[in-house]
């Protein structure tokens, strides 16, 4: 089925398109609803982004109301009438100064209808409501067939057309418009919800395209109309394989060294005081010094108080606000409604269009409102963030030290989760972190402690005592015991080494003496054998003399 | 007055005690019958076309006027097919639409005017009962 792009921010995805080109939509609501905005806002998008002029037929507001209404939204009527982009008409009708006898059509609202949209060559047409009429002119059964012939005759001229309607009792619209307009059927909704309203979007309806059948969140700014769509944006991101440090090279290392995955979104979740600004305040500082744009939410403090809170712990973010680096942005939660705060992080980022956003904390964004939506919030601007292949770390306040619960729904959209706790014993309570997940990377299982220093958040070494983790007091009284243990056992072997020395002297010294007798025993024989050699030379040359005396020779 | 297709607007003075359709044509702008009323009645006839209803109406009209504004009336029969631009001003939307422009205020009779009665109050030649 052929489509005609609203050009209304989101409308087109969920549509997969537009509205249905060349016939009739119906778009209902109850009053105040933004029916009229949405037409208008389609007939300026097509004016001046599709080539498609419009022609805007009014039978409540006058043209001037109109123009005044609609130019906070930024649209400019007078001048695209000027243009020959846009034709407005209004239709009124006045029941006091009319009288019906006999019977009658509604060829003249064709001709004016005709005429306009002759004038300008338009494609598009707005009716904002011809429901009107039926407060105007008492004969509902000739104003239910003219209609009837209008939207037909609409489609026979090949217009796309937005017909608004007010929601009735039980009905759709008050006169049953939609028993005619049977294409395209889109409900719009304003719900107050803790005082903060929230618009919705529904398509009800359409005949021959698929379309998302969830109610999405719209809602209406300086710029027009912008739909949140759920699932627009899909998971068709880019996977990135570059790294971001967190700040902490500790973390990192626990990380499995570089850190996180760049435009990977990173939860942090912890009960109150544990450090989870802190650990923004790093991720932030890191993400700068690498001389990234960051932007910072925040929803608990103001800036000032941020950069202040963040410098006792020794980190300058003043700095990279004053060098234009870093934004932060801080809004009490409560000040906004939830459609806004989306607008907001959505204009934000695309002016600002930050590498890093940091969002402090993501559960005080819509105090008292429902996990779902917080849910369906996070999940939309993980989608967007990560769309842009900025990297998202959210903080997340958690009410019950051990409850991992109350971010479930968010923990399975996000790619790495640390846990902040606080751990309570030997009166005193210590902080440990740990990383939950972290997907695509080997990461550390271990619990660490860490302190908040004036040089920043620093993780202790892994002290693993008695097959248990230990903080605080506990661990520093383990590690004095341990201590004195070791100089026990040094003086200990002192003593031994000692005593072997000796042993080993006493060897050495008796190996001496021995080897000196062995001298002397080895001195005794040589002198022996020099003496018996010396008796029989001695005795030989007596026996010698002995016979020349007596004359045998 | 039957002459409502081919010229488009056609002002159509009414003399005093006759109704000479054909002759009586001024060039008398809308407006300028407006700014200075020479006769009681200023009427406007918008139709669509020469459909039957459109020749219904005009018939019906030429009769009333006859019958009961004693000459003092201009009627004025506009086709909107052909002057499609005059339709905003005087707010027509239904048709046939009778506008009655003087005296003020102004008073529309949409509808084949087939109900003297009920157009004789529209005009306020006859007060409701």
């Amino acid at each position: 089925m052929p489509k005609a792009r609203t050009g209304i921010a989101g409308f087109d995805e969920i549509t997969l398109g537009g509205l249905p080109k060349g016939r009739p939509t119906l778009v209902c609501g109850g009053a105040g609803c933004g029916k009229t905005v949405f037409g208008i806002e389609f007939l300026v998008r097509g004016a001046t982004e599709f080539r498609e002029p419009g022609v805007l037929l009014s039978f409540e507001e006058s043209p001037a109301d109109l123009t005044a209404n609609v130019a906070s939204l930024g649209f400019d009527l007078p001048k695209l009438q000027a243009r020959r982009k846009l034709a407005i008409d209004h239709v009124s009708i006045d029941r006091s100064e009319i009288a019906e006898t006999g019977e009658y059509d509604l060829e003249g609202l064709f001709i004016r209808l005709g005429r306009a949209i002759d004038s300008i060559g338009a494609r598009r047409v707005l009716l904002d409501t011809p429901e009107a009429l039926f407060a105007g002119l008492s004969n509902t059964g000739v104003l239910r067939s003219e209609l009837r012939r209008l939207f037909y005759w609409l489609k026979q001229k090949g217009v796309t057309a937005v017909i608004t309607g007010e929601r009735g009792h039980g009905t759709l619209t008050r006169h049953g418009l939609e028993e005619y307009i049977s294409d395209c059927v889109i409900l719009l909704d304003h719900r107050s919800q803790e005082g903060s309203v929230t618009r919705r979007l529904r398509i009800l309806k359409y005949r021959g395209s698929t379309h998302g059948t969830d109610e999405y969140p719209f809602l209406i700014d300086q710029e027009g109309i912008s739909v949140l769509p759920v699932t627009s944006l899909g998971l068709a991101h880019k996977a990135l394989n570059g790294r971001v440090s967190s700040g902490i090279p500790a973390l990192d290392n626990m990380l499995g060294g570089p850190g996180f995955y760049r435009g990977s979104t990173i939860l942090l979740t912890g009960t109150a005081g544990t450090g989870k600004t802190s650990m923004a305040g790093h991720f932030a500082d890191a993400a700068c010094r690498r001389g990234e744009r960051t932007l910072f939410f925040a929803f608990e403090e103001s800036p000032s108080q941020i950069v202040r809170n963040l410098k006792s712990i020794g980190l300058d973010l003043g700095r990279w606000v004053g060098e234009g680096l870093l934004q932060i942005e801080a809004a009490r939660s409560t000040s906004f409604a939830l459609e806004m705060h989306l607008v907001r992080i959505h204009n934000l980022i695309e002016r600002h269009r930050p590498r890093v956003v940091i969002l402090d904390p993501i559960t005080g964004l819509v105090p008292g409102s429902a996990e779902r939506e917080i849910t369906a919030l996070v999940l939309r601007i993980v989608d967007f963030i990560k769309q842009r292949g900025a990297t998202a770390f959210f903080t997340a306040l958690n009410t019950d030290d051990n409850a991992q619960s109350t971010s479930v729904s968010i923990s399975s959209l996000v790619d790495s989760w640390i846990l902040l706790r606080n751990i309570e014993v030997n009166g005193e309570r210590n902080r440990v972190l740990y990383i939950l997940k972290s997907r695509g990377m080997a990461h550390s299982n271990q619990v660490r402690e860490f302190l908040l220093t004036d040089k920043g958040v620093q993780l202790r070494k892994v002290y693993l005592g008695g097959g248990t983790v230990l903080t605080g007091s506990a661990r520093i009284a383990r590690e004095a015991e341990e201590r004195r243990e070791e100089l026990r056992r040094g003086i200990e072997d002192g003593r031994r080494e000692m005593s072997m020395r000796a042993g080993l002297a006493a060897i050495d010294a008796r190996i001496a003496a021995l080897h000196a007798k062995r001298e002397r025993h080895t001195r005794e024989l040589a002198q022996l054998s020099e003496e018996v050699a010396a008796r029989r030379q001695a005795v030989s040359k007596e026996s010698e003399e002995l016979k020349r005396s007596r004359g045998d020779a | 007055m039957r002459e409502t297709g081919d010229t488009g607007k056609r002002p159509v003075r009414a003399e005093k005690k006759s109704m000479k359709s054909t002759t009586a044509v001024r060039a008398k702008s809308r407006a300028a019958g407006g700014a200075k009323p020479d006769v009681k009645y200023s009427l406007r006839l918008y139709v669509a076309g020469q459909t039957p209803r459109s020749l219904q109406a005009i018939s019906n009209l030429k009769r009333i006027c006859e019958e009961h504004l004693a000459g003092d009336y201009r009627v004025e029969v506009i086709d909107l097919l052909q002057k499609p631009q005059l339709a905003a001003g005087d707010q027509i939307l239904a048709i046939p639409t009778l506008v009655r422009a003087i005296p003020k205020p102004a008073r529309k009779i949409i509808g084949d005017l087939s109900n003297t009665e009920k157009v004789l109050v529209g005009l306020d030649v006859r007060p409701a009962t």
